[in-house]
C-alpha cells in the first residue's frame, strides 16, 4: 500500500464523501438501481474492490466497528489489506465477529449468521450491471432499465434451462429488487440470495471501476429470477462441515493431499470458528456424534 | 448580495466528524422511512431555517449542487449563509435544483416543477427538505400518517403537526412518478425523517 503521510479522515477529501453519501441516499430511494458517481482513485487497484471501499470510507464513523471479508475470510490477503487500511485513516475499531461489526465489507459472501437491525453490508462489486452480458452499449442497458425490459434476461435463463436442465448461473445470479429493478449481486453465489431478501440490514454495494452505487434498504424483496416450472434453486452440499459439522452453510473444497484426499469447510471462518468453541466438531477434528450424523 | 455577519456565523464546529454523524442520520433514515432522529448541532443556522434544515445543507450542499429556497427563506439571510458555509449557488429554477428547503408554513402546490430525474436517470431528482412544526412516534398531537414500502416491516405509523394540507395529494402524483420522482426529508427544529419515493403514506 502506499504512503498515507498526509490524509484526511477516512482516507477520502469531504467533497469526495459528499458526492458518494449523496449517490448513496438516492440510491437506497430507488432500490436497485445504479446510480453513476465520480469514483475516485483509492491506494490500490481496482480489483480490490475500490468501489466498496469508498463507500465504506464515505459512511464509516469513528464509533463503528469494521469487518472485512473475501470469500467468507477475514484472514485473506485481501480483508486483511482493508481493514487495516481502515484501522490506519479512520482508527476504527475492526472485529472478525459479524454480531460485533456495524459495517461489513465484503467480496463475495453475506455472512452464515442472520444480520440485524443497524448493521451495514457493504459489497464490492466488480461488474454492477446485470444486462451487460446481453448488451455492451450502457445507452442500451439504461433504456431496459428504464422501461423495464427485462425479457431478454428471462431468455437467456431460459435457453440455459434448455441447454443443461437447469439455470447454470450460480454467482451474480440476477435478482429482481423491490418488484421493479433487476440487480446484479454480483460476484456472491446464489446460495447468499435468499439472504438478501427482506434483510434486516441495509446493503450498499460500490463499483468503483465501473462507477456504480446501488443499494436494497433492509425490509425489502429481493427475488431471484426464475421460472414457473424451474423455480429458483440454492446449491445444496451434501456434506457437513469438516470442521465445526455445520449442515446447511455454504462450503470449499479444500485439497489435502496429492493423492485425492479433500474436506469441505465452511466459508464463513467466524461462523465456523464460533460453532468450534461451542463445542461442535467435525470429522476433521475430533469423532462426535454430529459428524456421524 | 451582501454578506452580513450572520451569514458568515455558525458552520460545523467539527465539520468531518458532524456531517458523518448527520449523513449517518440520513442514510439511516432513507432506509427505514419514518424512524424519527434527533441531530445535535452547533451550526447556528440563521432563522427562519431550523437546526436539523442547517446541518442537512452543511452536510449534503457544495458547489454542485443548486439549492431553493422557498420564498420565506429567500429573503432572509439563509441564502447567503448556505453559500458562505458550502459553496452551493441558489437557483430560483426549481427543476434545477438538487436540494429545496422549505420554511414551515410554506404551502407547496405542486412537486412536480422540482427536477424529478429522468426514466434513464431517475437520481437526477430534487431531495425536498420541508420544515414542519413536530414529529411525533406516539399518538397526540398531529396529523397520523401510516408509511409502508421498502425500509419498513408491514408499516409505521407517525405523526405531523403542520404538514402542508396539499401533502397527501402531492404525494400521491410524486408516487405514480417511480422510478422519477423527489425525495422529502420532514425537519421540526432538531428532528428529522426521511421519506423516499418509495414509501406509501396512508392516512
Ligand atoms: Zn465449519
Amino acid at each position: 500500500m502506499t504512503e498515507l503521510a498526509s490524509y484526511n479522515f477516512a482516507y477520502l477529501d469531504e467533497q469526495t464523501k459528499r458526492m458518494i453519501r449523496r449517490a448513496i441516499l438516492k440510491a437506497i430511494a430507488i432500490p436497485g438501481y445504479q446510480v453513476p458517481f465520480a469514483s475516485r482513485e483509492m491506494p490500490m487497484p481496482y480489483g480490490w474492490g475500490t468501489g466498496g471501499v469508498q463507500v465504506t470510507a464515505a459512511i464509516i464513523g469513528p464509533e463503528d466497528v469494521l469487518k472485512v471479508i473475501d470469500q467468507g475470510a477475514d484472514d485473506t490477503t485481501n480483508a486483511v489489506s482493508i481493514r487495516a487500511f481502515f484501522q490506519k485513516v479512520a482508527d476504527v475499531a475492526v472485529t472478525t465477529h459479524t454480531a460485533d461489526a456495524t459495517i461489513i465489507q465484503t467480496r463475495h459472501r453475506i455472512p452464515e449468521r442472520k444480520l440485524s437491525e443497524g448493521q451495514v453490508l457493504v459489497y464490492q462489486v466488480p461488474i454492477p450491471e446485470p444486462l451487460r452480458f446481453l448488451e455492451p452499449r450502457e445507452t442500451e442497458t439504461r433504456k431496459m432499465h428504464a422501461l423495464e425490459e427485462y425479457g431478454l434476461m428471462h431468455v437467456k435463463l431460459y435457453e440455459d434451462i434448455a441447454r443443461h436442465g437447469r439455470i447454470s448461473t450460480t454467482y451474480a445470479y440476477p435478482v429482481k429488487v423491490a418488484g421493479r429493478y433487476v440487480m446484479d449481486p454480483s460476484p456472491t453465489p446464489k446460495f447468499d440470495n435468499p439472504k438478501m431478501h427482506m434483510s434486516e440490514a441495509l446493503q450498499l454495494f460500490g463499483a468503483g471501476r465501473e462507477k456504480r452505487i446501488y443499494a436494497v434498504p433492509p425490509h425489502t424483496d429481493v427475488v431471484s429470477l426464475d421460472f414457473e416450472d424451474h423455480p429458483f434453486e440454492i446449491q445444496r452440499f451434501e456434506q457437513s462441515c469438516a470442521l465445526c459439522a455445520a449442515h446447511g452453510v455454504y462450503l470449499d473444497e479444500v485439497v489435502l493431499d496429492d493423492k485425492g484426499g479433500r474436506m469441505f469447510v465452511c466459508s464463513d471462518t467466524d461462523n465456523c470458528e464460533d460453532r468450534r468453541e461451542h463445542g461442535h466438531s467435525g470429522e476433521m477434528l475430533a469423532p462426535s456424534k454430529e459428524a456421524a450424523e | 448580495m451582501t454578506i452580513t455577519s450572520d451569514a458568515l456565523s455558525g458552520g460545523f464546529s467539527e465539520p468531518v466528524f458532524q456531517s458523518q454523524s448527520v449523513f449517518r442520520m440520513l442514510m439511516d433514515g432513507m432506509a427505514r422511512p419514518g424512524l424519527i432522529q434527533r441531530i445535535v448541532s452547533d451550526a447556528g443556522q440563521p432563522e427562519p431555517l431550523g437546526p436539523a434544515a442547517g446541518a442537512i445543507a452543511l452536510t449534503l450542499c457544495d458547489h454542485e449542487t443548486p439549492v431553493f429556497l422557498s420564498a420565506g427563506l429567500a429573503k432572509s439571510t439563509v441564502g447567503a449563509w448556505i453559500g458562505f458555509h458550502t459553496g452551493a449557488t441558489l437557483t430560483r429554477e426549481k427543476a434545477e435544483a438538487r436540494f429545496a428547503f422549505l420554511e414551515a408554513g410554506a404551502a407547496p402546490t405542486s412537486f412536480g416543477l422540482f427536477a424529478l430525474g429522468s426514466q434513464e436517470y431517475p437520481d437526477r431528482s430534487t431531495t425536498l427538505v420541508l420544515e414542519v412544526k413536530a414529529l411525533h412516534e406516539e399518538a397526540g398531537a398531529g396529523q397520523k400518517l401510516t408509511l409502508s414500502g421498502p425500509g419498513i416491516l408491514q408499516s409505521r405509523d407517525i405523526w405531523v403537526e403542520g404538514l402542508p394540507e396539499s401533502f397527501h395529494r402531492l404525494w400521491i402524483d410524486n408516487r405514480a412518478l417511480f422510478p422519477r420522482g423527489i425525495d422529502v426529508i420532514l425537519t421540526a427544529d432538531t428532528d428529522l425523517l426521511c421519506l423516499p419515493r418509495t414509501t406509501r403514506v396512508g392516512a
